[in-house]
C-alpha cells in the first residue's frame, strides 16, 4: 500500500518536473516556438544568405554573424563559433577551383595568411573573454563600418603598380592568370607589401574576435593597397580565409563555443544557397542585391549596437 | 554590377576550367599549388558530407546525445563559459572521448575541416618548398604549422566573461 503511494507520488513529481522542464525550454526559446523551429529557421535563413552573398559578391560569413546574432536567440559566442565554421567551409570548398586557375596564388596568400591567422587566435581569445554587451557594441560598430566601406569602396580591376618593394622581391610575389576579356594571360605583381602585411594584423584580430569571414577587408587591402588585380585579390582572399579562420575556429572549438545544432544547419544552408546563387547569378541584378546587403548590414549593425547598449 | 561582384562571378566560373574554350593559353600553376587544390577538392566536400551525415544521426536519435536536442534552448542563450559549467561538457580535445554521444559525433566533421589546412601544409607544401630550397616559404610554412597546431592543441586558455 505504502509502496504504491510512494510510486504514485514519485510519478506525479516526475510529471511536474517534466512539465517544468518543458516550460523552461519554451521560456528559453523566448518565443513559444518548439525547439526544432530555430535550427529549421536557421537553415532557411542561411540558405537565403548563401544566395544573396554570391549575388552581392560578399562572403557569407560577414552576413551570418550580424544577422543570426541579432535575430536568433543564440548567445554571441555560439554565433561567432558557427560563423567561423561557415566561413571556413565556404573557403575550403571554393579553394580548389581558385588555386587551379591561379586566381588564388600561394606566394601571395601564404605570408598574408600567416599574419592573419596568428592574430585571429589573439582576436578569438580576446573575443571569448570580453563581456557580451561590450562585444555586442564593438560588433555593431564594426558591422556598421563594413556597410559604410561597402558603400564607398571602389575596387580597381587592374590597379597601377609601382616599383615592387624589397619584401615583394624577396618573396617573389607575383604570377599570371587567364583574363577572358583580354583573351590572354595577364602577368601581375604587387607593391607596398609591408604596409599590406601590417593591415592584416588588424584583419586577423577582427576575424577572430567577431567570427567574421574577412573578405570584406582582404579584398580592398590586396587590391587597392597592394595592387593585386581584382580577380587575384578576390580569389586569394577567399582562399586565405581557409587558413585565417582555421586558427580562430580551433580556439572556439576548444572552448566549447561550437554547438553542432547551430553550426551544421548554418554550414549546410549557406553551402546549398551559394550553389543556387551561382546558378541565379546570370539573371540577377547584383547592384540591387548589393544595396540590399548594405541595408541588411546597416540594420543588423545598428540593432547589435543598441542590443549591446541595453535598448 | 559592381567590379567586385563581377570578379566573384568570374572567379566562380573558373571553378570548372575544363569547360573553358580551347584557345585558353596555358597558365603556369606550381605543382604544389595543384596538389594542395586537389587535397581541398576531395577533403572539403568529404568534411561537409561527414557534417551532414553526423547531424542526421544526431537529429534522428540513432545515438543518444549528451544533451538532448530538445533541451538545447535552455543552453544556447548562455555564454560558452556558462554552458560548459552548467552541462559539464568537455573542453579541448575531451570531446574525442565522447564520440558515443549523438551531439559530440558532429565535431568529427568540424575537426576534419579544421585539420585540412595543417595536413596540406605538412604533407604537401613543406616537402615542396624544401625540395625547391625556398628558404622563405619553407619558414613561412613551418611557422604556420606551429601556429595552427598551437591553436588546435587546446592549450590556449580563455578567461571567463
Amino acid at each position: 500500500m505504502l509502496d504504491g503511494l510512494i510510486l504514485k507520488a514519485t510519478m506525479l513529481m516526475e510529471m511536474a518536473s517534466n512539465s517544468q522542464a518543458a516550460v523552461a525550454v519554451t521560456e528559453a526559446t523566448g518565443s513559444g516556438l518548439p525547439w526544432w523551429a530555430w535550427p529549421a529557421l536557421l537553415l532557411v535563413t542561411c540558405f537565403g544568405m548563401g544566395i544573396v552573398a554570391v549575388m552581392a559578391g560578399v562572403g557569407g560569413g560577414v552576413l551570418f554573424v550580424p544577422i543570426v546574432g541579432s535575430f536568433f536567440p543564440f548567445h554571441l559566442d555560439f554565433v561567432r563559433g558557427a560563423g567561423l565554421i561557415v566561413a571556413l567551409a565556404g573557403a575550403l570548398a571554393a579553394g580548389p577551383g581558385l588555386l587551379k586557375a591561379n586566381l588564388a596564388n600561394l606566394r601571395l596568400a601564404l605570408p598574408v595568411a600567416l599574419i592573419a591567422s596568428t592574430f585571429s587566435i589573439i582576436g578569438a581569445i580576446v573575443g571569448l573573454a570580453l563581456p557580451t554587451n561590450l562585444l555586442q557594441i564593438a560588433l555593431g560598430i564594426t558591422i556598421t563600418l563594413i556597410a559604410i566601406l561597402f558603400i564607398f569602396s571602389q575596387n580597381s580591376e587592374f590597379p597601377k603598380v609601382g616599383e615592387p618593394d624589397g619584401v615583394t622581391k624577396a618573396l617573389k610575389i607575383g604570377g599570371s592568370y587567364y583574363e577572358p576579356s583580354a583573351g590572354k594571360a595577364v602577368d601581375w605583381t604587387v607593391w607596398r607589401t609591408p604596409q599590406g602585411f601590417f593591415l592584416f594584423i588588424g584583419i586577423g584580430l577582427v576575424a577572430g574576435m567577431f567570427g567574421l569571414g574577412a573578405g570584406w577587408a582582404n579584398v580592398p587591402v590586396l587590391n587597392l593597397l597592394m595592387g593585386a588585380p581584382l580577380k587575384i585579390a578576390v580569389g586569394s582572399s577567399k582562399f586565405l580565409l581557409s587558413i585565417t579562420d582555421t586558427s580562430a575556429a580551433w580556439v572556439y572549438l576548444n572552448q566549447g563555443a561550437v554547438l553542432p545544432i547551430i553550426a551544421v544547419p548554418s554550414v549546410v544552408g549557406i553551402m546549398i544557397g551559394s550553389l543556387v546563387g551561382v546558378k541565379l547569378l546570370a539573371g540577377a541584378k547584383p547592384a540591387f542585391v548589393r544595396k540590399l546587403v548594405i541595408a541588411m548590414l546597416l540594420f543588423a549593425g545598428i540593432r547589435s549596437l543598441l542590443k549591446g547598449l541595453g535598448y | 554590377m559592381s567590379s567586385q561582384a563581377r570578379a566573384e562571378k568570374q572567379t566562380s566560373a573558373k571553378v570548372a576550367p575544363s569547360k573553358q574554350a580551347k584557345a585558353v593559353p596555358k597558365i603556369d600553376v606550381p605543382p604544389e599549388q595543384m596538389a594542395y587544390a586537389n587535397l581541398l577538392l576531395y577533403c572539403s566536400w568529404a568534411g561537409i558530407a561527414i557534417l551532414a551525415l553526423t547531424f542526421l544521426i544526431y537529429m534522428s536519435g540513432l545515438l543518444t546525445p549528451f544533451i538532448p536536442a530538445s533541451e538545447m534552448p535552455m543552453y544556447w542563450g548562455m555564454s560558452a563559459h556558462d554552458f560548459l559549467a552548467e552541462t559539464g561538457a568537455p573542453i579541448g580535445w575531451g570531446w574525442l572521448g565522447m564520440l558515443g554521444y549523438g551531439d559530440f559525433i558532429n565535431l568529427v566533421g568540424i575537426a576534419f575541416l579544421a585539420l585540412l589546412t595543417i595536413v596540406g601544409y605538412l604533407v604537401l607544401l613543406l616537402p615542396a618548398y624544401l625540395r625547391k630550397k625556398d628558404v622563405a616559404y619553407t619558414s613561412i610554412v613551418v611557422v604556420e604549422i606551429l601556429v595552427l597546431s598551437l591553436a588546435a592543441s587546446g592549450i590556449l586558455a580563455v578567461g571567463a566573461h
